[in-house]
């Protein structure tokens, strides 16, 4: 019943016709920038961040968590109608949807994608009200030493749930934690890494770094490589409607795929990729019915699947930020990042001290799931006509989008130089196959890490077994060392590289 | 020895740097002992840590045979130069450089800037294509953020303001 009551001050927030339409302009950007291939969700939010500092900060983080969904959303439609993923949570879903499409059954595939999207968000968005509450009373129990801990287990997650191969993902996260230090010391003062620049005593921001990681280095790279055709999809849809039998098959994979998502999103390291990976795996091993295509050859269970998978997972991952303060990827990270900036630090406290904030943004997130299934299927056409606009028109239009961005945050000029510096990096690290993602989480993590540790070795006399002795602790790091011990075994090491082959 | 794979030597070499860098960086600070974390503590830890993770994938790179060659390819120079070129513009024009008495040109002359110094780092540059998209993105640009979101961003030189 609390739950009922909870939700109501949630719609009650998130119904106001301001937050809706905000919703709805954060669905519709984020889709449309969402379709465009090479970008992806943090690329995306970081590049339409801009558009909502002058928000107030319940509807910023509305319209935030809506071009978020949107990214995610439009990654799907271009999977399915070009064979271009948007991001790496839809590369599965190109196998069979371009495929479908092939055979003229593009409208089945997309429905399936919105419908078993919009199902999975709606049970994830009820399993994450659900969660919220306990886990952040939880959270209330932790003390330094279990703090600490949770933040090893969310990078080691990253680690193993991200693309890019384990030790260069360790070393890029440790080169986050290093760069999350620039700045004074919390406890004693002394600036660090400052070179005497007055204007990183306050660390540089992390979305200066993403902007240029993310923006910069991409646009980059893409420049570099030789405009590759780009093969749209011109015949006809035979409708939008999935047949009779279409249902039959696509609705346990829903709902395989929404139990996995689910579950897989809440873990460290914002697993919406892996998600999507491992309903893909399942429903290549759940036997086929007669009369059906075999997975790979345009089996709408292969859409249905991990597309409900990937949405399930987008949602459930809010819940480490919101409960904890946590982020478990670079999205929530920047969610994160986006929060501060206006003056809201996540966590336990949240619920208590700001409920409407809370509540109504969770509500917001079905209502940004309902809004993608209407804005979506009906506006196809126009997601394809984007993709045939020349690359060479939209990337001036990122890249000054970034830099109004960064510029506008602090109306500091510093910050564009610094993004330069980061753009050229992010450049670097993709031609090294780096892959940024771990570094966004590590950065966030530097100074909380620091504090919690230094904090905890206080009380514990300097004894580094505090993080061993205390139950909730040690827990904690031994499910980051099974993790670990997980990943190095032969089976899930194989979707794994696949899924860095691929994305 | 040979380079069995130049993207992972590079990355080794990469980490290794940035980690001794800031591992000696930290001995600037107070160390201190785990009882008592000095500033320099916690970096100092990670540094260190950086730079033998880096020590491994280098090893990695020259030990352990990847299949195909794993080359970095050519890099983008062109690029790299005009993006980073049209970024500096932007915050020349749109934030002036009080420092030494340089004025702010406002968001629309950055725009159009960007858009001109940027398009010149793709392959194909046609000035008249360009001209339009920059007129294109400044009304947009004006519309969304001077207008819609009234940020605080000086649209137009200072010379022209009151």
């Amino acid at each position: 019943m609390e739950l009922i009551s909870h939700l109501s001050i949630g719609f009650g927030v998130a119904f106001t016709p301001v937050n809706l339409l905000y919703a709805f302009a954060g669905c519709l950007m984020g889709t449309l920038v969402g379709v465009l291939p090479g970008i992806g969700p943090p690329a995306t939010i970081v590049m339409l961040l801009p558009a909502t500092y002058a928000l107030q900060p319940v509807s910023a983080l509305i319209m935030l968590a809506g071009i978020f969904y949107g990214a995610q959303y439009g990654g799907s439609t271009t999977a399915i109608l070009v064979s271009l993923p948007g991001e790496s949570g839809s590369v599965v879903t190109v196998a069979d949807g371009y495929q479908m499409a092939r055979q003229g059954r593009a409208g089945p595939a997309l429905a399936a994608a919105g419908l078993g999207s919009f199902f999975s968000g709606c049970v994830a968005t009820l399993v994450l009200a659900g969660l919220a509450l306990p886990l952040s009373e939880v959270a209330f129990v932790f003390g330094p030493a279990e703090y600490f801990s949770l933040m090893v287990l969310g990078l080691i997650g990253a680690i193993i749930l991200g693309s890019g191969t384990i030790l260069k993902s360790v070393g890029v996260v440790l080169l986050g934690l290093l760069l999350g230090l620039v700045g004074a010391d919390v406890n004693s003062g002394v600036a660090r890494y400052t070179f005497d620049i007055p204007e990183l005593y306050d660390g540089i921001g992390l979305v200066v770094i993403a902007m240029g990681i993310f923006g910069y280095g991409e646009i980059i790279s893409n420049l570099g490589k030789h405009e590759s055709e780009r093969k749209v999809f011109s015949a006809g849809f035979k409708g939008l409607m999935p047949t009779r039998e279409d249902f039959r098959n696509m609705v346990p994979a829903v709902l395989r795929g929404t139990l996995l998502g689910s579950a897989l999103g809440m873990l460290p390291g914002g697993g919406v990729t892996i998600s999507s990976f491992a309903a893909y795996a399942v429903e290549k091993k759940v036997p086929l019915r007669k009369g059906e295509l075999p997975l790979g050859t345009g089996n709408i269970r292969g859409v249905a699947g991990p597309e409900a998978a990937n949405n399930a997972a987008a949602q459930t991952c809010f819940i480490p930020l919101l409960t904890m303060g946590i982020p478990t990827g670079a999205v929530m990270a920047l969610m994160l990042g986006a929060m501060m900036i206006h003056n809201i630090q996540p966590g336990p406290m949240v619920l208590t001290r700001n409920p409407e904030l809370f509540w109504g943004l969770i509500v917001s997130m079905w209502i940004g799931n309902a809004m993608l299934v209407i804005l979506n299927l009906p506006l196809i056409g126009l997601w394809v006509k984007l993709l045939t606009v020349p690359y060479r028109w939209m990337f001036p239009a990122i890249v000054i989008f970034c830099a109004i961005g960064v510029y506008s945050i602090t109306n500091n000029t510093f910050d564009v130089w610094i993004v330069s510096l980061f753009g050229i990096l992010g450049y670097v690290f993709i031609k090294l196959s780096i892959s940024p993602a771990p570094m966004v989480l590590g950065l966030i993590l530097g100074r909380p890490m620091e504090e919690n540790l230094r904090r905890a070795l206080v009380v514990a006399n300097g004894d580094w077994s505090v993080l061993f002795t205390r139950p909730i602790s040690a827990t904690l790091l031994a499910i980051a060392a099974l993790l670990l011990i997980i990943v190095l075994s032969p089976s899930l090491r194989k979707v794994r590289e696949k899924a860095a082959a691929q994305g | 020895m040979r380079i069995k794979s130049s993207k992972d030597f590079y990355s080794g070499l990469l980490f290794m740097v940035v980690g001794m860098g800031f591992a000696w960086g930290a001995t600037d600070y107070q160390i201190g002992v785990a009882s008592q974390m000095g500033p320099g503590y916690f970096p100092l830890m990670l540094g260190t840590l950086l730079a033998v993770v880096g020590l491994a994938v280098l090893f990695q790179s020259l030990a352990v045979e990847t299949e195909g060659s794993d080359l970095i390819g050519s890099i983008a120079w062109k690029p790299v130069c005009f993006i980073t070129l049209a970024n500096i513009a932007f915050g020349v024009l749109v934030g002036g450089l009080p420092s030494i008495g340089v004025p702010y040109m406002g968001l629309m002359t950055a725009i159009v800037a960007v858009t001109f110094i940027a398009s010149y780092g793709s392959d194909e540059f046609r000035v008249k294509e360009v001209f339009i998209l920059a007129i294109v993105l400044a009304a947009l640009n004006y519309t969304l953020f001077i207008w819609l979101l009234k940020l605080r961003l000086p649209a137009w030189p200072v010379f022209m303001s009151h």
